[in-house]
């Protein structure tokens, strides 16, 4: 590897450069000149990064789901479901494909360039910078930074400092089995943030709220770097007049109540007539006695919410239209009851935030048509969820909506599979990751174009003066065969 | 400006755009605009940039004839669904990626190649479905007030419109809320338009520029390097995004590649270049003033001479220049050609990656290894080896930036995919709820083990000769048709239990 650089000199361009008064800045100057060392191109330090990660995710499960048991209420079988799974199979994913991944991709040529090579070379933006939310926080950091290390980047990793113990576990545990020159994790809150925002990274991730990821995004473009925001928004959940209530009403209970409804991608509100809603509720009902017991506080499948800012926003939610389900809260706890609310007006405040939480709205529309109305009127939403046994019904809602994704009579299982990119459009998030898509958000995609050294002849065509011959045979050549020339 | 915006999305609301045949249509129709109306646009381009009809047509009408041609061709592929791989908990859905228009697309053109750079990208929003404005520069003034005119003529008034204006006007556009942006230009406006599109998230794409460095060895045919050089700096005056902004090569090469880029700018335009018909001019004063200002202090080995009436700059080289002055500070965007000696290829790459991140990136070379570790030891947008510009020219490679030279990319494909969003979809049905049991509370070690199972998929060879071994007493136990149904339950339940354990 060549262009080595003589440690000490010449700072990147852009960089804060007064160590002491920003505690960022030397840990950014020790990355960056890792990474133009060189020592994060070769595909065995790429492996290795990789490994330390898969290793870290099995050597510390138990200390994992205690934190995230503290945090999030997480039992191990969510813990396992919801985050560690995800990142074994990220991680393991990128593992098996990572050589292929690094190869360049051949480009088709024209007839201007039969004799070249012509390829696209993945490259490392440089420093990335990862930010990871409260939801999810071992899946929501590790995810990303998969992609990131396998792309030949140096991290810093900023976790949310809401989740507390999980932080701490990334913060002490993660650096020792990646290197830690090419690794950082920092801590802080929004203050902190700003102030690392200030910085120039080559490539940053962020997963939050729309509100923050226009944040994001402002500080980013003072220093032209690009951008993926995971953001969210109120994911529609229709449900046809044609469909089984129950089967219905246990997949929507299952993915609302999830992590206890802290999921971007979860259901937020259902729309449906009023005859599926005389349906719909006492499924509802049926589905959570069953999954939660008559008591749901006492379920230990249940979580809590995450703070008690949270547990005020939405308590606050729960005396909008009429409870028809749950609606007791426990400030103590921060338990908020498996919720369902009826008569709900568009203006009310449960129907004008994403509501990351327990409460599932119903609104009632008449029509699959009145119902695609009200979801083009509002903003495009991360996730889409349609139910009934007509596929012509699923289809339609499919074709004249936009999300980020979408899932048909079905939960948010999509996550699952590396081969979807996940990520959202509109306010909802720019760009993608899971899979490949994780390597591709991290890599510069370098078109590169070697022309064969010789054959000078055939290129004098190009050049002035040009004769009306020269001319004419130019604009048949490259017409007739639909190629450019510059 | 928030009206015409509003009628382009409302247009966009009705869905018009989204059939494929509606798109074919318009594409169709742009061609017969280039076709039908050629000398218009190649007068327009001539006089913005006193550009010969050849030029004009051979560097834009062509590129944008291509790619309408290509678009046609492809439009059906590139729009399908495709199918994703699934795993062992999503076997019997149907899971793909739909590629969907994003909506309201924004084209900022830049006036170098006015009508290349401002209906290329047109042409990638119109195939992926969606509604475009579209703001040529004001710089470029004549193809501006042409496109102004013809666009309306030929294509969809509602969903495509034409928005002319300066800094001012671009300023309340940029107000408005759109679903993708593209510009190309420089940094600076780069940086505001990426500002504004944050208030809206508006994703972005920005086509920007930076100084091209084009290092020329010692081992190379210097003959076919400099005429290249030559041909890729001079075309346009210089004012080409991807022209190999400065040389960077060995003293001793110095003169000798002086000399052979004065032999190959003779060739081209003759002893008098002044009077050639293929060397165009500066687009303007502010701009020919400031490659004037370039100047000073300079070593000019040949060239030099200005005329500010006709903002004519002669092709101009000059030697042993310090990287500290003026001109290896900005994008040269003219006709002034510096060379910057260094030591070696090492040195060479110190150099640029001491530098912003460049769009183009350019070697001379036949040791192919030594391109290959100049290649790997820097970053660029793009790279050609052994040639300037070309890599523009296939559709196949994405066109764009890095770092401070841009973000996102186009042409071909990657337009497509640039103003669409890939939307994946994962459709199951409400039956076979009874398989959902596994995932609903109450929860138990079992059911983790079972999660386990079908959401990581790893075999490897013993395991198959097992699941191989297994299938056979499947087999078998099927055969056997007195006690058929319960030995093919008790049979189904042995293959995934020991597959289960299969899983490490």
């Amino acid at each position: 590897m060549s262009g080595t650089k003589r440690p000490g000199s010449a700072k990147h361009p852009g960089s804060e450069s007064t160590p002491g008064m920003d505690p960022f800045a030397d840990t950014l100057q020790r990355l960056r000149e890792a990474f133009v060392s060189g020592r994060t191109r070769p595909a065995k330090f790429r492996a290795a990064q990789l490994k330390g990660l898969s290793l870290f995710l099995q050597e510390n499960k138990q200390l994992l789901q205690e934190a995230l048991a503290q945090d999030l209420y997480k039992t191990a079988f969510h813990s396992e479901v919801s985050e560690l799974i995800l990142c074994q199979n990220q991680v393991d994913f990128a593992l098996r494909n990572l050589h292929t991944w690094m190869k360049d991709e051949p480009g088709a040529k024209n007839l201007m360039t039969q004799l070249d090579s012509v390829f696209i070379r993945k490259e490392p933006f440089g420093l990335v910078l990862i930010l990871s939310p409260w939801n999810y926080p071992l899946n929501l950091s590790l995810g990303p930074l998969v992609g990131a290390l396998a792309a030949g980047n140096c991290v810093v990793l900023k976790p949310s400092e809401i989740s507390k113990s999980t932080m701490k576990v990334l913060a002490k545990v993660l650096p020792r089995y990646l290197d830690q020159s090419c690794f950082a994790v920092v801590l802080g809150g929004p203050e902190e943030t700003g102030r690392l925002l200030e910085h120039k990274f080559d490539y940053i991730f962020f997963t939050g709220s729309p509100r923050v990821g226009k944040i994001v995004m402002a500080a980013a473009a003072k220093h032209l770097t690009p951008v993926t925001l995971e953001l969210g928004g109120k994911n529609p959940c229709y449900v046809d007049d044609n469909c089984d209530p129950q089967t219905v009403a246990n997949r929507v209970a299952f993915f609302r109540c999830f992590n206890t409804g802290q999921t971007c991608v979860a259901p937020d509100y259902v729309l449906c007539s009023p005859e599926m809603q005389a349906q719909l509720v006492p499924a509802l009902q049926s589905a959570i006695t069953r999954f939660y017991g008559n008591d749901p506080q006492r379920s230990p499948d249940l979580g809590r919410i995450i703070s008690q800012k949270h547990f005020q926003r939405l308590r606050g939610l729960l005396s909008c239209g009429r409870v028809v389900i749950g609606g007791q809260s426990d400030e103590s706890d921060l338990y908020i009851a498996p919720t369902v609310l009826v008569d709900v007006k568009e203006t009310e405040p449960v129907m004008q935030e994403e509501i990351f939480g327990p409460i599932l709205p119903i609104v009632n529309v008449r029509s699959l048509d009145q119902a695609i109305d009200f979801i083009n009127r509002r903003e495009k939403p991360l996730a889409l969820y349609a139910f009934s046994n007509s596929s012509q019904a699923v289809k339609q809602m499919l074709d004249r909506t936009s999300s980020g994704n979408f899932a048909g009579n079905q939960g948010f299982t999509f996550l699952s599979l590396t081969s979807l990119p996940f990520g959202g459009v509109g306010q909802s998030g720019m760009g993608r990751y899971h899979g490949k898509f994780s390597f591709d958000t991290f890599s510069h995609h370098r078109a590169c174009l070697l022309s064969h050294p010789g054959l000078e002849m055939l290129n004098n065509i190009r050049y002035p003066p040009y004769s009306d011959f020269e001319q004419k045979l130019i604009t048949w050549a490259l017409g007739s065969h639909s190629c450019t020339l510059l | 400006m928030e009206r015409e915006v509003q009628r382009v999305r409302a247009a966009f609301g009705s869905g018009r755009s989204r059939p494929l045949t509606f798109r074919r249509r318009q594409l169709e129709a742009l061609r017969v605009m280039v076709q039908e109306r050629e000398k218009d646009i190649l007068a327009a381009i001539g006089a913005d940039l006193s550009k010969s009809e050849f030029n004009a047509y051979s560097q834009e009408v062509i590129t944008v004839l291509g790619e309408i041609d290509l678009m046609l061709e492809k439009l059906p592929e590139w729009a399908a669904a495709k199918p994703a791989q699934r795993n062992l908990l999503t076997m019997l859905d149907e899971a793909y990626i739909q590629p969907e228009p994003l909506g309201v697309v924004l084209i900022i053109g830049a006036w170098n190649y006015p009508f290349a750079l401002t209906i290329q990208p047109l042409i990638g929003a119109i195939a992926a479905g969606n509604a475009v404005i579209i703001k040529p520069s004001e710089v470029s003034e004549n193809t501006a007030k042409l496109l102004a005119k013809l666009l309306p003529q030929y294509l969809d008034q509602d969903l495509y419109a034409v928005v002319t204006g300066g800094v001012e006007e671009t300023t309340e556009l940029l107000k408005q809320r759109f679903d993708h942006i593209l510009y190309t230009g420089n940094t600076t406006v780069g940086k505001i338009v990426m500002q504004a599109a944050a208030k809206h998230l508006t994703p972005v794409t920005l086509e920007l520029g930076g100084k091209s460095p084009c290092y020329v060895d010692r081992d190379c045919d210097l003959d076919v390097a400099c005429r290249r050089i030559a041909w890729g700096k001079f075309m346009n005056c210089g004012q080409t995004c991807i022209a190999p902004d400065y040389v960077l090569c060995e003293p001793s090469l110095q003169d000798l590649i002086v000399q052979k880029v004065q032999e190959a700018v003779k060739g081209f335009y003759g002893e008098n270049v002044k009077e050639s018909p293929d060397y165009e001019r500066i687009v303007n004063l502010r701009h020919f003033k400031r490659i004037q200002s370039l100047l000073e202090g300079q070593k000019i080995a040949f060239g030099g001479e200005m005329d500010e009436a006709t903002r004519y700059i002669a092709p101009t080289i000059l030697t042993d220049v310090d990287p500290g002055t003026k001109v290896m500070q900005e994008e040269i965007f003219g006709p002034i050609l510096p060379i910057v000696p260094v030591k070696n290829a090492d040195e060479a790459i110190q150099f640029i990656n001491e530098r912003e991140k460049p769009l183009a990136f350019y070697v001379f070379s036949h040791n192919s290894k030594l391109i290959k570790r100049m290649i790997d030891g820097t970053s660029s947008g793009g790279v050609t080896g052994n040639d300037v510009i070309m890599h523009f020219t296939l559709s196949s490679l994405p066109f764009g930036g890095v770092g401070s030279s841009g973000m996102g990319a186009y042409h071909g494909k990657h337009s497509f995919d640039t103003f669409s969003h890939q939307r994946p979809c994962l459709l199951k049905t409400l039956k076979r709820e009874g398989m959902n049991q596994l995932r609903y509370p109450p929860n138990s070690q079992s059911k983790v083990d079972w999660a386990k199972f079908f959401m990581l998929k790893r075999f490897n060879k013993e395991r198959l000769c097992l699941l191989l071994l297994t299938l056979l007493g499947v087999l078998a136990a099927v055969l056997i048709k007195r006690y058929q149904a319960v030995l093919r339950t008790k049979a189904l339940l042995i293959f995934l239990a020991v597959h289960r354990r299969a899983i490490p």
